[in-house]
Formats: structure tokens, C-alpha cells, sequence
């Protein structure tokens, strides 16, 4: 909790002290944190802990079951690559694949540069249009192996396209 | 309670229409296996699935341990579906349990096993990855396994409901699922007290107490002088390990046992607590005449005092200053006793048997040490001194009963240290001798019911020529917690409170013995209602067993005043015999990096 | 906004709204209206900008005494994406470009010509229809569940109020509780979320109860991948779903209900943010509706990833702050529910029939449908499909009119092999369950279930075994690792199955596999358990040979297990190209270009098929 830095302890009061009269605000608490910072490490969560009283190993415990939670910061372009079945049947895998492959990392993992994430989803709902990947909340449709590298290019072209 | 007819096997009978069906079949002499339900055959959780049973119109099996009885319900625990569909859980189980059950500690006393045995388990019929196994061996007192955990939930729920802690939780989803402090750390790095409730209701050895039997066999290999001291409560409890009814008096043939392990000497804890009356005792006088701070707390329970220091240091000027009996005992054993007989301290190694698995992290404190020697050098589980004892090839039933603790400066104890052992105790004993040091005489029945009892929460006041001490007990910290917040708040009145660490007291401490499952026959129904009591009751009977029944009256006890430490809280007392606390242990010191 | 305090008041809105919106629609106001798709799948293709646009050129031609447009919810026809659709004409132009727009404008909101290209084309006929009630995809359909979607903006009470919103509640006000649930409960109507409870029966028991408080729960954490109602009906019509808790809260003596909604759906969340803002605005969320007496309000909880949050009992978990570790049952939230209170959970279509009930009445909703399953059904019919969308049929419609005729068959000339309904916890059905009624009841008797109303198809080129083996991966990550048989039974059956389709399988594990699927499913505490093995136990009993071809000769019949396929190259279609050798990412294929026909060096090749997928001669082979 030290090395917490007083301004997100600051945050973190507020977001709790926003939930104080929900009966059971933890999972709120936790989607605010989440939302605000991209992840929710254990040093926060034993913040959390000591002021909604709440034991850390129950924490932890929520944050680790739902997929929605990190435990890391996730890179600055999260790319989820829907596995739902409607997107499987239609090769979504491939695409998962294809994207493991350019970016040198597996489902879960985020590059060294911090730049991406890959994630697999279960089902965005986005069937009609399968194979779905989304990056950032932005749905791209009809995706196939070929079209990964454009959607790569895309944002690192954000980046100044230094590459 | 209205009552229901049920029937079971086809046999009609008729129970309490609250029970769950695992109670009810229990009652009618049915034993179904069940490992995430204890105590009384009824869980929240009906998670481990091995209690399966067919009940007529309900939709598939059903978890009896969670599942209420009504009136007509007809239960079958005999047919081939529910017979294959428990061996399927307990197979399923066992397909990712280490099962290392040979060398393992809880051989013997593994749940797991029993289980299996009961419903037919099949050798590696399901094979696959496992859970990894990772050992948290860090912490002094506890030691947790995650590839013998079978995520039952046990330990979760105790400390959780019984102590009020959660130190311990379900972490990830599915098959990756494990129960640890958070982030698999170790208990070391969590708020955890370290009393072992948690061992104590688990079915397997995934949680154990860290043992230091080969600490002592070093020793003895050494050529040290190695003296031991055994707690009160380890006597009432000790027979159980040998298959003895529960609330059997081990105390004869324990001495015997002892005396046939090796140790130079063999004393008593007892001791330690008269000298601990004398001094705690002292203290509060002192605190009541000099208007220091009230209510005093008692510090002989080494989970209380870490439980203390991780969530009421701001009540730390509330606590006594005495270290534990045994502490106490270990420093003037290094001490005293070593000047007495010219040995050099730094040969001598005390080893304490105990009931208490916190004990193993008291004695390895910073603050337990007086001039470079440690009080205390290893501390036994109840459990391990029985592992002790059978390893010796000691047969237990023909030990004779006609010996002593040996009676050489440390020798002898009173009946209030005896009763130091069961939650009330430690009060009664420090009462007895602070009416004699108010009134001038020794308190009138000698036992003072007032104090007695397992209730949770409990007060007494008790008049000394007109002063009146108004005093509280209580034990488990979901208890204490009652009386520290009315502290905090500023409401308390009581001058004296005595807290210890595990429901009960020490007669239920973390090291004790464990209470059979009830799914396998045990010596009595009500047993897990009971057993607390009939232990109780054996360190009662020894108190009145006791010629000398009052610290103040104990004649080694004097001598060591008049000899060795002058008065009680003199500059040798508080050197030896008094300590100080950390009001700012870090909760979680790995999370810092 | 004006406050509604009374249902006279209410009625006369209502009425003023639907006359504004009747006139929108037939064009009696002298304009065209322009209605843009505004759900997920449509927005990733760009409508939000189309929309802008429309907006746009209006006001830079002046058109606004000719043209309004406006945002709509979800067409469900999601493969042919973006949607504009005209009224009065009720043409419907699809796959819409941006560049598309200024024609819509020019050709026919100024020209009032159609433009064909932009008209769906039968896949059959190969003509273009115009109206989107001609179009097959859509003629079959009955929308009680999804009505509203489409045809109006989600984000304005008064379009809602002028579809048809708030009548049911108006006439439940005017019964009694009992009443209430007695008509949900003559209506027949089965919960819409897996199971298919009456939910009058669920309603009933919760109005038994004597408690201050009472709860009710609108389930919209849809797990099942490959369904995607619960997101559409609450992106394009929040209010309807709205009205439909407040009559459950009213029948059963709630005043607090609470939407579990997946974070995933951003787009649905906020616009149920917005929808029960403004109602609270109006005074038709909050104390006293109407001057009834009845007081509701309506609370948002965001899912956070976890398939089992769909099981009643972890959803309440969730809400509680907790793991969602399902309970064990009894006590039924009924009876002990959220926070220990008499609780319903219905899901997002169940509440959004709710108001069709009440308005229309029971007996109208019964008539509708089978002998015991009423009304409709939405089926996100998805995979290998012509027409892939959101479709809601009457119970009692057959697989085959489902397939065929909304879905147009399957695409590219392949055969249809099997439709797996019921997502995860259902199972496959096969050619000769095609004209099965699709029901609660007939799905559960022919080795299948209704579920949320996932419908996947698969043709030839799917393997079946593969197939087992995704859904069971998909279970075994999304278990909640509480109850012994489910956390280690599906690792089980998920390693056998993995070992099957690696080409390690040997004759055993089928044995094995059934052992453990019907352990599983007798053993578990919770329906994703006791489900868990059925695509196992499906597709063993409609494809046992694909199991044993893959046990005893090692072999994938539909060449998708990697392990056991091999690429060649035909010597007599290769043009020698050298396409394959090209793309290939081990340099496996030699050749020379022009002279010598590719070949594939089977030691070293990853099985990766980019030379399958890039050959233009179908020259490469998968055996």
C-alpha cells in the first residue's frame, strides 16, 4: 500500500465512497477500478480492502474469477478475438492464430512494448457479422488471417507509424 | 421441534423436521461420507459432492448435506446410482489429489482416505494434469500444500465464520482454482493470527502444522540439555491419539512417556502459568491502584496477540506486558534453573509440547530472547508429541501411572495453572489470587463458576471486601471482537478481560487432536457439540485433583520470588518475563516491492 | 419532461405519440422517414457514420421539410449489414456504404426512385426485393419479443410511447397482484433463458412469500456464444424490457429490480442507462407510478465475464458482490433470493414478452405457438448460413423452415450436416431431426435444448469431434471450479477429447468419455455441470463413426483435426504457379514455376493450409 501513490489512493476513496450506500458494492468497486486503470493489482485491492473491510483473499478471490478483471495493465490496444461458436465454426481460430503469430504473443498476453493485448472472447454478440475481433470496443467484421496484418498496421500507423 | 416421517432404505422413521438428510440419515444410523459438510452434517456449499443420495421426486441426485428433510421424503442411499455416483466424486477427487499417502503427515488421520475406503474408490481410474503442488512452508506455524487441497472449503469458511477473519479464499476459476491467502503467498505474508483452526477442519494434508520433531532430534543428537515442558492442555487431549475416548485424563501416563523420550528434565507448564498469575496479576493491581489503563487483556494466547497487533494495535496499552507460561518458563529454565544447576544456558534447549500451532511463531519472535539466549527453542503440537511417542515404540496402554513431573526447582504447580488451558481459566486462576492479594484471604469456594463455561462472550464481577472486579472472557476472535470494539469505542467497563485465541481455549487449539469425521462410527452422536466440554472437564478435575489450588500458594513458585526474581514486576521480572508488542507489523509486507 | 402522474395523463401521451409515430410511418406528414441501424453489428460497419451523414446532407440540401431520419434498433438481419430502411415504401436497402448515402438522397428522397443495387437479392431467385416484409428472411417472423426493434429510436420515451410501451403496465395497475400473475400464468409463457420454467409458477411462489422486500432480477448476462437476443432486445428496445420488470415487480410485490447485464455490451447498458433515466424523469420509475401507489426503481449490475453468472443462483452471487459460485437448492430464490430476499430472475426476453402479455392479453399469447410451449422464440441462427441474424418464429416452426427458408440454406453448395441448439449445455441435431417443431419439450426429447436460443449450423467441412471439443473447452475454462465433478470431470473429458482430435485416441476413451459425461452430468450441483457433457453425449449418438474414425484409423472424416491431416497437391490441377510455395512459412513446397508441379514435403510441412487457402486451382488437397 505504500508504494500506492496518494492520488490513486485518492481515486480509489472516491470510487468507494461513491458505492457506500449499495449493499454490497464490491463487484461496482472493482468494474470502476477496473475501467479507470486497466487493471486492478493486489496492492490496490488490499486498499480496497482496509476500507470496505472486506478480507483481501475475498478480493482477490472475485477479481480472479471474472475474465472482465486483470491482475496486469493490459496493453494500450486490447485486440479481442471472438471465440464464440458462431465465430469458431467460421475459422476465428485462424484469425487468433494469425494475430499470435505476427504479435509474438499467446491469448492473455500483452507485447513487451506495451502496445498490445490479446485477448480471446467468448461471444461479443456480434454473430451476424463472424468472424468478429474487436480492438478497443471498435468491432471489426468478417475478419480473415489476411486482413490481421491491416488491422496491426492500423494502429501502429497511430503510433506515428515508426514501423 | 416438530418432528417428520421420513423414510430411508424403505424403513419408516421419524426426526426433526430442521435437519438436513445427511443429519437425518446420521441419526437413524445411517453414516454417509461427506468431506466440504463438518461439524454437523450441514454446508452452505455442497461442493465436493460425495454425500450424494437419491431422493424419491427430486430432480437427479441430491447433496444431503445441504438438502432438508420434509415430511413423506423417502431416501435412498443404497441403490447402484447413488453408490456409483459417490465413488465417482470421491474418484474424480482422488484423480487430482497428490496422493503421496504414505510419507504423509496426515496419514492416518486423512478424511480423504476414509472416504475413499467407504465408497469402494477405484485405483487411478481417472487420470490427468494435476492441480501444481506448491508449498507454503514460509510461515513458522502453518504449512499449505495446494496439491492435497480437494478445494472443499473447510478452512475457508472457519476462519472466516469461526475467527472472523478470511484470511483464506478461493482464488481463480475451474480447474485452476486453489485456496490460499491471495495470490498463493504465504500465510506469513497475510494478517493471518496463525492459530490453526484452519488444520484442525482440514480433511487432508493440505494444511499442516510445520513440525519441528527433527529440531528436537538435533538437539538430542547434539548431546544438549534438552528440557521440556508441556502445556496444561495437552493432557486432556493427548489420550485421543491413542484411541481413547475423548476427555480421557492423559496426565499420568503422558508424564511416563515423557520421561521415556530422552529429555533431561520434564516439567510442567503449569509453572509458567503460576508465575504468569503472580505477575499479570500484579500488573493489574498495579494498573487499578495507579488508574493506568483498563480494561488489562490477558497475553498468554500467542494467535490473540498476533490477531492484536495485525487489527487492534491501538489497543496495545490495553494488553499485559507478560510474555506466555511457557516463555516465561523458558527464560527462567535458561536462567535460574541453568545457574542453579551450573549449566551453561547456551547447552540447554527447551522444547515446549503444546496445544497450539501459534506457539511455534511465538517462540521464534524477536522479542523472545533475554541476552542472546532464546526462551523457548522448538514447541510440539499435542500431535506431534503423539508421533513422538509412537515412534519411540512407547506402547501407550501399558505405560504405568504412578509418575511424576520431575520436582526440581521448576517441579511443582497449582490448580490454577492447570486450568490456563480452557477459555475462563486463565481469569479463575488470576481471580483466586487477586481476591487473596484484595481481601487478605483465600477466595471462599475455591471454583468460580461464574466464570465457567464455553459461551463465546461471557461476564462475571466478583466482590473483594468491597472492590468489585467486573471482568469478561472470551475466546475465538469473532467473540473478542465484541469486547475490543466496546474497548475502542470507550464503553467497556470491565477491569480484567481475558481473551484466547481459538473457541474454547487451548482444549481446541490448533495443535489438539482431531475430532473423527462423523461419517466414520464415532464414540458418541453428539460428539462435535460435546467435545469442548469433555476435555474441559479434565483439566477441572485436575485442578481439584490439586493440593495447592492458588498461584500465590504454589511453594516453588515462592522460592523462585525469595531466591531469584524478588517481587513480581521487579527489574529481573520484567527483564525476563515481560515483553512488548508490534504495533506496526505490515498486513501484507510481500505486497510491497 | 413533463411529469406523468397519472394514467390519464399517460394515456393521452401515449396517444398523442402514437399518432406522430403512425404519421412518420405512412408518410401522412408529407415526408419520407429514414430509419438507420444502430446495434452492434451494424455499427462496426459503419452506420453510426452513415447516420451522421444522412443527418448531414439534410441539412446542407435543405430537406428537412421532406426527410427525417433516425436511429433504430437492431434489424437482426446482421450478415447483411448496414440497414437504411425508407418509409412509407418500407424498403430496406442493405449493406450500405458511405458512399452510398448521397444516392439515398439524391435518387430517392429528392428522385423517389429505388435504387435496386442497394436491394437485397434472393439467393435463390437472384431478384431483388424490395420490401423488407417480401424478403424470406423476414416473412416467417413474428416479433413480439423483438418488437419495437427497428422501428424505433431506443433513446426517446416518445417513440416507445408511440410503439405500443407502458399499455401492458397501464392494464396491470388495474388488476390485483394475483391477477397479474394468473394471466402470465395462463399465458403459458416459459422462461426464455435455458430452462424453460413457467414463469408464472416462478412468479407465483414469489408472491407467496411474506416479506417487506422482494426482488426482481432481469438475467441479461447472455453467455451462450453464439447468442446474441438479449443484446438486441435491449439495444433496441430497453423500455419494453423496462415495462416488463415493472409488472413483475408490481405482481409479486417488488419495488427494487436489478438489470445483470455483460459488461460486454456497452451499447446495450447505455441505453438502458438512458432509458431508465429518463422514466425516472417522467415519474414513471420511482414512488407512487401514476398515482397507484406502486413504486419501482430500476438498478444496472454489470456482469464481468463469467458464463456460470447465467445460473440463476451465481448471478445473485455476482450481484451480492461474491464469486458467482452457484448455491445449492433449496432454499430456491423464490423463497430465499438476493441478499436472502424472495427473489425472481427472468431473463431479457422473458421480460420483454411480459408487456405483449398484459396488453394483448393471455389468451392471444397461448394461441400463439405449441401445445405447451407459447408464444415465440428468438433464435440467433448463426455459422454455416446463408442468412445469419436474429430470427424470432413461432414455437412449433420446423429446423427445416428455420434452416432453409429464413436462413436460405447453406452457402457455397456444402452439405448441411448438423444445427447445435442450446449453445454449450444443448446438443446437435442432425438431418433427420429437420422437421422436428422446434419446442421446449421436442428439443429436450430428440438429445437437445432450447437454451437461449443459439442456432449454429454445420456443414460438411465441420468436425463434429472438434466441435465436442469446443464447447467442452469453452466449459471446462468457464466452470466455476466449486462442485468436484464438474471442475475435474470436464478436465477429464476435455483431455480425452484433446487426446481424440491430437490423433492419440485409442478405443477406450470412448468408453471413458461416456463414463465420465454421464457422472458429470448425475453429479454436478448446477446446470452448467449437469449439462456440461451434452454436445459430447449429442454428437456421440448422431456421429459415433467421426469418433471412431478418429479412434481407430486416426483420422479426421472432415479434415479439421490438424494432427491428421495431410496436404498434397494435385499434379494434374497444379499450374505451377508457385502460389502455395510462396505463402507456404516453412518453405515445405518446391516446384518450378512454369515447368514442375508443386509437391508438399510432408516432413517438413505445420499443417497451417495457407496453401489450401491460397491455391486458386483447388489443386491442393486436404486427406
Amino acid at each position: 500500500m505504500a508504494n500506492l501513490q496518494s492520488h490513486a489512493k485518492e481515486q480509489i476513496k472516491e470510487i468507494v465512497e461513491r458505492y457506500k450506500d449499495e449493499e454490497t458494492p464490491l463487484m461496482m468497486i472493482l468494474e470502476a477500478i477496473q475501467s479507470e486503470y486497466g487493471y486492478i493489482p493486489l496492492e490496490v485491492q488490499e486498499y480496497v480492502s482496509s476500507l470496505t473491510g472486506i478480507p483481501v483473499a475475498e478480493i482477490y478471490g472475485v477479481v480472479t474469477f471474472y475474465s472482465f478483471f486483470s491482475l496486469k495493465p493490459k496493453g494500450k490496444y486490447v485486440i479481442g478475438v471472438c471465440l464464440g461458436t458462431a465465430c469458431y465454426v467460421k475459422g476465428s481460430q485462424t484469425v487468433m492464430d494469425k494475430f499470435s503469430e505476427i504479435l509474438g504473443i499467446g491469448p492473455g498476453e500483452t507485447t513487451d512494448d506495451g502496445l498490445f493485448t490479446l485477448d480471446a472472447l467468448r461471444c461479443i454478440g456480434a454473430c451476424g457479422i463472424a468472424p468478429a475481433i474487436s480492438v478497443n470496443g471498435k468491432v471489426y467484421p468478417k475478419m480473415t488471417p489476411n486482413k490481421v496484418v491491416s488491422v496491426i498496421k492500423e494502429y501502429h500507423d497511430l503510433e506515428g507509424g515508426a514501423n | 421441534m416438530a418432528l417428520v416421517n421420513i423414510k430411508i432404505e424403505g424403513k419408516a422413521y421419524q426426526v426433526e423436521s430442521n435437519l438436513t438428510v445427511l443429519e437425518a440419515c446420521r441419526k437413524c444410523g445411517y453414516n454417509i461420507p461427506s468431506l466440504c459438510s463438518f461439524m454437523n452434517g450441514r454446508c452452505s456449499l455442497a461442493s465436493c459432492r460425495v454425500c450424494l443420495v437419491e431422493v424419491k421426486g427430486a430432480r437427479g441426485l441430491v447433496a444431503s448435506c445441504a438438502y432438508p428433510v420434509n415430511e413423506g421424503m423417502e431416501i435412498t442411499i443404497s441403490s447402484p446410482k447413488a453408490v456409483e455416483a459417490r465413488r465417482t466424486s470421491v474418484e474424480l477427487i482422488l484423480s487430482n489429489h497428490h496422493k503421496d499417502c504414505l510419507q504423509c503427515e496426515k496419514n492416518g488421520r486423512c478424511e480423504l482416505l476414509e472416504v475413499s475406503k467407504m465408497v469402494g474408490a477405484r485405483e487411478g481410474k481417472y487420470i490427468g494434469t494435476m492441480t501444481p503442488s506448491t508449498k507454503d512452508e514460509l510461515a513458522p506455524s502453518i504449512i499449505r500444500d495446494t496439491g492435497k487441497c480437494i478445494l472443499c472449503g473447510r478452512c475457508i469458511e472457519t476462519c472466516k465464520e469461526l475467527q472472523g477473519l478470511g484470511i483464506l479464499g478461493f482464488e481463480n476459476r475451474g480447474f485452476k482454482t486453489i485456496v490460499s491467502p491471495a495470490q498463493n503467498r504465504s500465510f506469513l505474508n497475510s494478517p493471518c493470527m496463525q492459530c490453526g483452526q484452519c488444520v484442525l477442519v482440514c480433511p487432508t494434508g493440505a494444511l499442516m502444522e510445520k513440525s519441528e520433531i527433527s529440531k528436537v532430534d538435533e538437539a538430542l543428537k547434539a548431546g544438549k540439555y534438552v528440557i521440556c515442558q508441556v502445556a496444561p492442555a495437552v493432557r486432556a487431549t493427548i489420550a485421543e491419539e491413542f484411541g481413547k475416548k475423548i476427555g480421557t485424563n492423559g496426565t499420568k501416563k503422558m508424564i511416563a512417556a515423557l520421561h521415556r523420550l530422552g529429555f533431561y528434565r520434564v516439567f510442567d507448564v503449569n509453572f509458567g502459568a503460576d508465575l504468569t498469575i503472580m505477575e499479570e496479576g500484579s500488573e493489574l493491581l498495579e494498573r487499578i491502584k495507579n488508574k493506568g489503563v483498563l480494561p488489562q487483556i490477558t497475553s498468554c494466547s500467542p494467535g490473540w496477540i498476533n490477531y492484536m497487533e495485525y487489527y487492534y494495535s491501538d489497543l496495545i496499552p490495553n494488553v499485559s506486558t507478560c510474555k506466555s507460561p511457557h516463555q516465561m518458563q523458558g527464560a527462567i529454565t535458561k536462567s535460574y534453573f541453568a545457574k542453579s544447576h551450573d549449566i551453561d544456558p547456551k547447552d540447554i534447549f527447551v522444547v515446549s509440547i503444546m496445544p497450539c500451532v501459534a506457539k511455534k511463531f511465538e517462540k521464534d519472535r524477536p522479542e523472545m530472547e533475554v541476552n542472546g539466549l532464546r526462551d523457548v527453542d522448538a514447541v510440539l503440537t499435542t500431535r506431534e508429541l503423539a508421533k513422538l511417542i509412537k515412534r519411540s515404540g512407547i506402547n501407550w496402554d501399558k505405560l504405568p501411572e504412578d509418575e511424576e513431573f520431575d520436582q526440581d526447582l521448576l517441579g511443582q504447580y497449582s490448580g490454577a495453572g492447570v486450568i490456563f488451558g480452557v477459555t475462563g481459566g486463565v481469569m479463575e486462576a488470576a481471580l483466586r489470587t487477586a481476591y487473596h492479594e484484595l481481601t487478605g484471604k483465600e477466595y471462599g469456594p475455591i471454583a468460580l463458576e461464574a466464570v465457567r463455561g464455553l459461551a463465546g462472550v461471557r461476564e462475571a464481577t466478583i466482590d473483594a471486601n468491597g472492590i468489585k472486579l467486573k471482568v469478561a472472557i472470551a475466546s475465538g476472535m469473532k467473540n473478542a471482537k465484541v469486547l475490543l470494539d466496546q474497548i475502542r469505542e470507550g464503553k467497556s467497563d470491565y477491569a480484567f478481560i481475558e481473551i484466547m485465541g481459538c473457541p474454547g481455549g487451548c482444549i481446541n487449539g490448533g495443535g489438539q487432536p482431531y475430532v473423527k469425521p462423523m461419517f466414520l462410527p464415532n464414540e458418541d452422536d453428539d460428539i462435535l457439540e460435546t467435545y469442548r466440554e469433555k476435555r474441559a472437564s479434565v483439566l477441572y478435575s485436575e485442578d481439584e485433583r490439586q493440593v495447592i489450588r492458588q498461584s500465590h500458594n504454589n511453594p516453588d513458585i515462592i522460592k523462585l520470588y525469595k531466591d531469584f526474581l524478588g517481587k513480581p514486576l521487579s527489574e529481573k521480572s520484567e527483564e525476563l518475563l515481560h515483553t512488548h508488542y508490534n504495533g506496526s507489523r505490515e498486513k501484507y509486507p510481500d505486497i510491497k516491492k | 419532461m413533463e411529469k406523468i402522474t397519472s394514467q390519464k395523463q399517460l394515456e393521452e401521451k401515449i396517444a398523442h405519440c402514437s399518432a406522430c409515430l403512425e404519421k412518420k410511418f405512412s408518410g401522412e406528414d408529407g415526408k419520407k422517414h429514414l430509419v438507420v441501424c444502430g446495434g452492434t453489428g451494424c455499427l462496426s460497419s459503419h452506420s453510426g457514420e452513415i447516420l451522421e451523414k444522412l443527418e448531414q446532407l439534410i441539412k446542407d440540401k435543405h430537406l428537412e421539410d421532406k426527410c427525417t431520419v433516425n436511429r433504430v434498433g437492431c434489424f437482426g438481419f446482421c450478415s447483411q449489414g448496414p440497414f437504411v430502411k425508407v418509409f412509407p415504401e418500407d424498403r430496406l436497402y442493405r449493406a450500405v456504404k458511405l458512399g452510398d448515402v448521397e444516392r439515398i438522397i439524391d435518387e430517392d428522397v429528392i428522385g423517389g426512385k429505388c435504387i435496386t443495387d442497394l436491394l437485397y437479392e434472393d439467393p435463390v431467385t437472384h431478384e431483388k426485393v424490395e420490401r423488407q416484409d417480401d424478403i424470406n428472411f423476414y416473412k416467417k417472423q413474428l416479433r413480439i419479443a423483438l418488437h419495437g426493434c427497428s422501428m424505433i429510436n431506443p433513446e426517446e420515451l416518445d417513440e416507445a410511447f408511440g410503439y405500443g410501451a407502458f399499455q401492458g403496465l397501464i392494464k396491470a395497475l388495474s388488476m390485483s397482484r394475483q391477477e397479474v400473475v394468473t394471466e402470465v400464468l395462463n399465458s403459458g409463457i416459459r422462461g426464455r433463458g435455458g430452462a424453460g420454467f413457467p414463469s408464472g409458477r416462478k412468479w407465483q411462489f414469489a408472491l407467496d412469500q411474506k416479506s417487506e422486500e422482494k426482488y426482481v432480477v432481469c438475467n441479461g448476462d447472455e453467455g451462450d456464444p453464439g447468442a446474441f437476443m438479449d443484446r438486441s432486445i435491449l439495444e433496441g428496445n430497453p423500455i419494453g424490457v423496462i415495462e416488463g420488470m415493472m409488472i413483475a415487480g408490481y405482481a409479486i410485490g417488488a419495488s427494487n429490480g436489478y438489470f445483470y447485464v455483460r459488461a460486454e455490451y456497452p451499447i446495450a447498458v447505455n441505453r438502458l442507462r438512458i432509458a431508465i433515466k429518463e422514466l425516472e424523469e417522467v415519474g414513471l420509475l420511482g414512488d407512487n407510478i401514476l398515482g397507484s401507489g406502486f413504486s419501482f426503481r430500476c438498478h444496472i449490475r454489470l456482469g464481468a465475464g463469467a458464463f456460470v453468472c447465467g445460473e440463476e443462483t451465481a448471478l445473485l452471487n455476482s450481484i451480492e458482490g461474491k464469486r458467482g459460485m452457484p448455491r445449492p437448492r433449496p432454499p430456491f430464490p423464490a423463497v430465499k433470493g438476493l441478499w436472502g430476499k424472495p427473489t425472481i430472475i427472468n431473463n431479457v426476453e422473458t421480460l420483454a414478452n411480459i408487456p405483449y402479455i398484459l396488453r394483448e392479453g393471455a389468451k392471444k399469447f397461448a394461441s400463439i405457438g405449441t401445445e405447451k410451449s407459447k408464444g415465440t422464440k428468438v433464435f440467433a441462427l448463426g455459422g454455416k448460413v446463408n442468412n445469419v441474424g436474429l430470427v424470432e418464429v413461432p414455437m412449433g416452426t420446423t429446423l427445416r423452415e428455420l434452416i432453409f427458408d429464413i436462413g436460405g440454406g447453406i452457402p457455397n453448395g456444402k452439405k448441411f450436416k448438423a444445427i447445435q441448439t442450446g449453445g454449450p449445455s444443448g446438443g446437435c441435431l442432425t438431418e433427420k431431426d429437420l422437421d422436428t417443431e422446434i419446442d421446449f419439450d421436442s428439443l429436450i426429447a430428440r438429445g437437445s435444448m432450447m437454451g437461449s436460443g443459439g442456432a449454429i449450423v454445420m456443414d460438411e467441412d465441420n468436425c463434429m469431434v472438434d466441435v465436442a471439443k469446443f464447447y467442452m473447452e469453452f466449459i471446462c475454462d468457464e466452470s466455476c471450479g466449486k462442485c468436484s465433478p464438474c471442475r475435474i470431470g470436464t478436465k477429464r473429458m476435455l483431455e480425452i477429447l484433446t487426446k481424440i482430435t491430437d490423433g492419440h485416441g485409442e478405443p477406450s476413451d470412448i468408453d471413458d468419455l461416456k463414463e465420465l459425461a454421464a457422472a458429470t452430468k448425475a453429479n454436478s450441483l448446477c446446470a452448467l455441470g449437469q449439462t456440461s457433457a451434452n454436445p459430447i453425449l449429442s454428437t456421440m449418438n448422431n456421429f459415433m463413426d467421426e469418433y471412431k474414425a478418429h479412434v481407430y484409423e486416426h483420422r479426421c472424416p472432415a479434415h479439421v483435426c490438424k494432427n491428421m491431416v495431410t496436404y498434397e497437391i494435385d499434379p494434374n490441377k497444379c499450374k505451377k504457379c508457385s502460389l502455395c510455395a510462396r505463402n507456404c512459412p516453412v518453405s515445405a513446397i518446391t516446384g518450378d514455376v512454369g515447368k514442375v508441379p508443386f509437391v508438399i514435403n510432408k516432413e517438413k510441412c505445420i499443417k497451417c493450409g495457407l496453401c489450401f487457402t491460397n491455391c486458386h486451382f483447388d489443386a491442393v488437397m486436404k486427406k
